[in-house]
């Protein structure tokens, strides 16, 4: 019934929508550099976190899946082959003289080798590989499972979270390292795995050893992991919010 | 959840209907109160919460900037979109769309955009994401943030619009709204709109357009959301296969938003065409003036 406005006042809405949109991006940007701006965002990640665990147990499972859906490569994400010496002559060895080191707040600190490691109770998953990125692939794992690990070192009553310390050290000189709280942990599908699609864990994916934990994101599952520790909180690990890319701004518990 | 051009809260509309019966045959225009304050403030909430998600959502796609069918993105098939950049023989980028196999040169808006003055690999420009440069991590956090006021507002409305009836009395087609489709479908295509009484109401195409958007392309974007979540998955392992898997997912999720945008463009030509200022001012003081010029009239 009414006509559109006249040139004018096209022109003017026009200029209103355009400086309107101008301001929304400069505003957002703006908002994100402030301190207490992206500290109200995270609520929502809180919540994530929460609906989470309202909407499964603890003890779900993640999908897995059937040798004819597995990835052609797996792809490898981040680094692809750390440039720690000593990780390199580790590697140069065929990490015979490499050992997992498990210690903290558990009554047995101990060493496992790699031969140790597949002499235990082995689990071998078809699992998706979620990253925060976006992408998904899928591969057969071959692992042990931690709790066959944590079983032997006997965590005390105050641990209540499990740090994996890495042989990677990213662009910025930060070395990796991840955490994941016991519920995670003790996972039926939380392994240490030692195998990808059958064969020995190439070096572009974590070798020697890299943790699943299926039910999270990919940035979660370390490679290179050479020292495992069990604390009462990981406050006091490198800038304290629990792994890597968490002190770069993503959420520790990433379950989407 | 409530984007409407809106003709019809018939109870507040009915309260100062008493003394309009009698204006109603002549021609004077008269105002009334269309949408309730609860409704209105929904309405924005909604506007802003749409927007940044769909800004942020541009965001972290971005960092990927590929679409797949499946679970997987790694199967050994093509993405069935795909937005990258190449260089040119003289070295300079360009942008490329890839769409179920057809390519399409998109330099300046999709693959490469300017950035900083800079001609600049990016799947969507700076002005589309929120924030601009590139960073994953505080798209997220702008994405899940508004999910959530998103979800809570949208239920919410969801709650109201059953409680107070206004779903019942004016989103649900009647009978005549029914019969009447025909006729609907070609007033909207000559661009003519329902005046004088019948303006109240919500005619039968936007009646049904509000509850697909709202009982459907919403929700289901939603779940597409939560079917990209790990942990999510593991409520019934398998649940994500209905829908082409996690990665499937993700593609409808991109697909369902443009659907979005697709719907608020036409909600916006519908609200410009029809009466813009009038439209606007019922959706922010919530007064709407009728006006019955016959000459005006479709009918």
């Amino acid at each position: 019934m009414t006509v559109p406005g006249s040139p004018s006042r096209r022109t003017f809405l026009a200029a209103a929508l355009g400086s309107a949109c101008t301001a929304l991006l400069t505003g957002c940007d703006a908002l994100s550099k402030t301190q207490w701006f992206p500290k109200l965002l995270e609520t929502g990640e809180h919540l994530n976190r929460t609906a989470q665990r309202l909407l499964t147990s603890r003890k779900s499972m993640a999908q897995e899946f059937s040798e004819a859906d597995l990835s052609p490569e797996f792809r490898s994400n981040g680094t692809d082959y750390p440039e720690d010496p000593a990780y390199r002559a580790l590697a140069a060895n065929q990490f015979a003289d490499w050992a997992l080191r498990v210690d903290g707040l558990v009554n047995r600190p101990s060493d496992f080798s790699l031969a140790r490691l597949r002499g235990m109770r082995s689990r071998t998953q078809i699992t998706r590989h979620d990253c925060v990125e976006g992408w998904s692939a899928i591969g057969k794992w071959t692992g042990v499972p931690l709790s066959e690990v944590l079983a032997v070192v006997q965590p005390q009553p105050r641990a209540r979270y499990v740090v994996f310390y890495c042989a990677d050290i990213m662009d910025d000189g930060a070395r990796y390292y991840e955490s994941v709280d016991l519920d995670d942990a003790y996972h039926p599908q939380t392994i240490l795995a030692y195998a990808l699609n059958g064969r020995t864990l190439p070096i572009a994916n974590g070798a020697p050893l890299r943790v699943r934990i299926e039910r999270q994101l990919g940035y979660k599952m370390a490679k290179y992991v050479m020292r495992i520790e069990l604390v009462e909180t990981f406050k006091t690990v490198a800038d304290g919010q629990g792994g890597y890319w968490e002190d770069r701004g993503y959420e520790w518990y990433a379950g989407i | 959840m409530n984007s409407l051009v809106a003709n019809a809260d018939e109870r507040t509309g009915r309260d100062m209907g008493l003394d309009n019966k009698a204006t109603s045959s002549d021609s004077k225009p008269y105002g009334y109160p269309r949408h309730r304050l609860a409704v209105r403030i929904m309405h924005w909430v909604n506007v802003l919460a749409v927007i940044v998600l769909l800004m942020s959502g541009l965001q972290i796609f971005n960092v990927h900037a590929a679409l797949y069918w499946g679970q997987s993105s790694y199967s050994g098939h093509a993405p069935v979109l795909q937005i990258t950049a190449m260089q040119a023989s003289d070295g300079r980028p360009i942008g490329v769309t890839r769409v179920l196999g057809y390519e399409f040169q998109t330099t300046g808006v999709l693959g490469v955009s300017t950035q900083d003055g800079q001609l600049t690999a990016r799947a969507f420009p700076t002005w589309a994401t929120i924030p601009g440069p590139q960073w994953l991590a505080m798209g997220r956090r702008w994405h899940f943030f508004f999910a959530w006021v998103f979800f809570v507002n949208g239920a919410l409305y969801v709650a109201y619009s059953v409680l107070t009836r206004h779903l019942n009395r004016d989103l649900l087609p009647t009978r005549e709204d029914w019969r009447s489709i025909g006729r609907s479908i070609l007033d909207h295509l000559r661009l003519r709109h329902p005046t004088g009484e019948a303006a109240r109401h919500y005619n039968v195409l936007q009646k049904l357009t509000y509850l697909v958007v709202m009982f459907a392309l919403l929700p289901l974007i939603m779940l597409m959301g939560l079917g990209m979540s790990p942990r999510l998955d593991s409520v019934l392992p398998g649940w994500v296969d209905v829908f082409g898997g996690r990665q499937g997912m993700r593609t409808l999720h991109f697909i369902i938003a443009w659907a979005i945008v697709l719907f608020v463009l036409v909600h916006v030509f519908e609200v410009i065409i029809s009466g813009f200022w009038n439209n606007l001012r019922s959706m922010i003081t919530g007064r709407y003036e009728v006006r019955t010029n016959p000459h005006d009239s479709p009918r």
